[in-house]
């Protein structure tokens, strides 16, 4: 990489200043004030506040339905994770072979990439839902009791799906330059050794592949985490119930909705506690197990 | 351990053709090098026999199975690639062990075989090393393990030394040619560098625009070449070739400035004033007054001989390669040796052998 050197300190800083900038007030700032928040705890009108120290993080953490919300939030997320990222390998694998028509094929597999979470999940609503939904009627039609708006497992599998296929595009374009990287010398070797194809996969490819999947396996558990509550919100809106209720969907409902500041607060300094870990968990082990 | 046929293979992609039809029967144990300069389809010739390309028209046949519509692991080949294609995730033992695991050899065999390959090579300190921390001349050696734990029918060599530095590469050319004696093992080797092709083969397959030009022992390719390509091909310098017509009912050529030269070898059949091109090599040229006038351009020395680069006065570039360290400035007059002449048909580029001597090459 190349090194530049700068006379002084002026001039560095002041090129870095826009993105500090922009990061102080973007998260610095608001994180700060969650941290602050979640010690404090105010009335319902925003007309006073007292301090109140760890208490808003005792009361989450000992609350039943936090701690559901949290159990729900592990196998939301690693659904979503599994679902994705099986997905996008199998799918970036077919892409990988010279077939016709693979550019168009990989151009159409990244568009779900560019649709936004509310727009996805209004595409999903019209597949799933119960009485206007193709699949939702189709299936009803067939004697199949569906309705995700009564039956939680039911919602639980559509915010899964609708969440899963927003981020296989961006697992797609991961896996396939990860598989184009491979060099096809080794897979040949793979064959002339005896391998097939089945094996060669696992026993070649999937192991050369595999920083890339655990980069992509954090990448997507975070998403799944936090990035899915406009999905959550315009199909299920957490229901039926607390049936999909998420972590972050919860933060939401209790700051937003039920106005408990406090409360709301400590949750989000959790969850940011938990992003925190999980970075570090990728950069430690990334770093490590690169092949090459 | 197997003899390999190749009959009439032909290769093309898509509309473009890279294999006109190569003939070819290896004996068992016989080391064959493939040569030829880029794009001349040797590689797609190798790759054919490996299984990894799929010929177009014609039949591989390896020992008296006919290989041509298998897959690559049944055909019992071992590959030595040019970027070596160790798997990077495995460690040099794993990576030797492959092919054999898959085979469902039982481990204690396994092991027997690897670590009598890594004794050979001389790699047995490296077995839990990843290739990434091997040298270049090491991977190389893990390569070659890979594909001699195999004990297969035939070893394939794609240009294996063309990454290594030059000294590397001259020693490793010389512990492939003793392993594969040693291990007897049925080769065919890959390779656009000439010196590793005279030096390792037992025969050379010399390649031209898809056609085996010519198919012999290195130094019968160097003694006499098939066509003017192989001929120019083979040998360094290269050779010079000087436009002719027959004389003397075909017991000499006239050269462009009237000069003429007899024959050794005997007469050729053809008509008077037919045209031809006639090749001496650089070592070939004696200084002699009333020879070839030579305007030296650049002068070379190489220590032991010296070369001498320049020109004709019809323009023709000529090289003189001559003992010691003269160096005459401005001109030289050059005498070929005419035994060491050749003569090729001035339209085909085909060599034309004497009258007395048999017509084949």
């Amino acid at each position: 990489m190349r090194r530049t050197f700068f006379r002084g300190v002026g001039l560095p800083y002041l090129l870095l200043a826009p993105q500090l900038l922009v990061t102080a007030v973007f998260f610095f700032w608001p994180a700060g004030q969650a941290v602050y928040q979640s010690f404090l705890r105010e009335d319902a009108f925003g007309l006073s506040s007292e301090f109140v120290g760890l208490e808003n993080f005792i009361d989450v953490l000992s609350d039943r339905d936090w701690r559901g919300a949290a159990a729900r939030t592990a196998f939301f997320s690693i659904s979503v994770a599994a679902l994705a990222l099986s997905a996008a390998l199998f799918l970036a694998v077919q892409a990988d072979k010279h077939i016709r028509g693979a550019g168009a094929y990989r151009t159409l597999l990244i568009w779900p990439y560019a649709v936004a979470p509310a727009i996805a999940a209004v595409l999903w609503l019209f597949m799933v839902h119960p009485s206007i939904g193709l699949f939702g009627r189709a299936l009803n039609a067939m004697g199949v009791p569906w309705d995700y708006k009564l039956n939680g497992d039911q919602a639980m599998l559509v915010v899964i799906l609708a969440s899963a296929w927003k981020q296989v595009s961006y697992n797609f374009i991961f896996f396939l330059a990860g598989l184009q990287g491979i060099p096809r010398p080794v897979l040949e070797a793979a064959a002339i050794d005896g391998a097939g194809p089945v094996r060669r996969f696992w026993t070649v490819v999937f192991p050369l592949l595999s920083p890339t999947a655990f980069f992509l396996l954090v990448v997507n558990l975070v998403y799944a985490c936090f990035d899915t509550f406009g999905v959550i919100h315009a199909l299920t809106q957490g229901g039926p119930g607390k049936s999909t209720e998420t972590l972050i969907y919860r933060v939401y409902t209790d700051g937003v909705t039920n106005l408990n500041l406090g409360s709301s607060a400590a949750q989000s300094v959790i969850l940011m506690i938990l992003v925190i870990g999980l970075t570090v968990v990728q950069f430690r082990f990334v770093e490590r197990k690169v092949h090459y | 351990m197997a003899t390999l046929t190749l009959t009439g293979v032909r290769k093309s992609f898509g509309t473009n053709p890279v294999l006109h039809g190569v003939d070819l029967d290896v004996r068992d144990g016989e080391m064959i090098v493939v040569v030829g300069a880029s794009g001349c389809g040797k590689s797609t010739l190798l790759r054919i026999v490996a299984g990894l390309e799929t010929a177009t028209a014609g039949r591989v046949m390896i020992g008296d199975q006919d290989v041509t519509a298998l897959e690559p692991a049944d055909r019992d080949v071992a590959m030595v690639f040019q970027n070596y294609a160790l798997y990077p995730h495995m460690s040099v033992f794993q990576n030797m062990a492959y092919g054999l695991k898959i085979r469902g050899l039982p481990k204690p065999e396994i092991i027997r075989r690897v670590d009598e390959a890594a004794a050979l090579l001389d790699i047995g300190t490296l077995l839990e090393r990843k290739p990434r921390q091997l040298s270049g001349g090491q991977r190389q050696r893990v390569a070659m393990g890979r594909a001699i734990v195999r004990e297969p029918k035939l070893f394939l060599f794609d240009e294996p030394l063309s990454n290594l530095d030059a000294k590397l590469r001259v020693q490793m050319r010389a512990e492939i040619r003793r392993l594969q004696k040693r291990l007897g093992v049925t080769s065919l080797f890959v390779t656009h560098d000439q010196v590793e092709a005279m030096t390792l083969g037992d025969r050379l397959v010399v390649m031209h625009a898809g056609h085996a030009a010519q198919i012999a022992t290195p130094m019968e390719v160097w003694e006499r070449p098939a066509d003017t390509y192989v001929a120019g091909f083979i040998g360094s310098p290269s050779m010079n070739f000087l436009a002719a017509t027959l004389e003397q009912g075909g017991a000499a050529a006239r050269l462009g400035n009237d000069l003429v030269l007899p024959f050794a070898d005997g007469p050729r059949t053809g008509k008077a004033g037919q045209k031809l091109t006639l090749g001496i090599r650089p070592e070939h040229l004696r200084p002699q007054a009333g020879g070839l006038r030579v305007m030296i351009e650049l002068v070379e020395p190489l220590g032991a001989e010296s070369l001498l680069h320049g020109r004709l006065p019809d323009g023709a570039e000529m090289t003189v390669k001559l003992a010691g360290a003269v160096h005459p400035d401005g001109e030289l007059e050059v005498m070929p040796m005419a035994e060491a002449l050749h003569v090729f048909d001035g339209e085909t580029g085909k060599r034309i052998e004497p009258l007395d001597q048999s017509t084949t090459r």
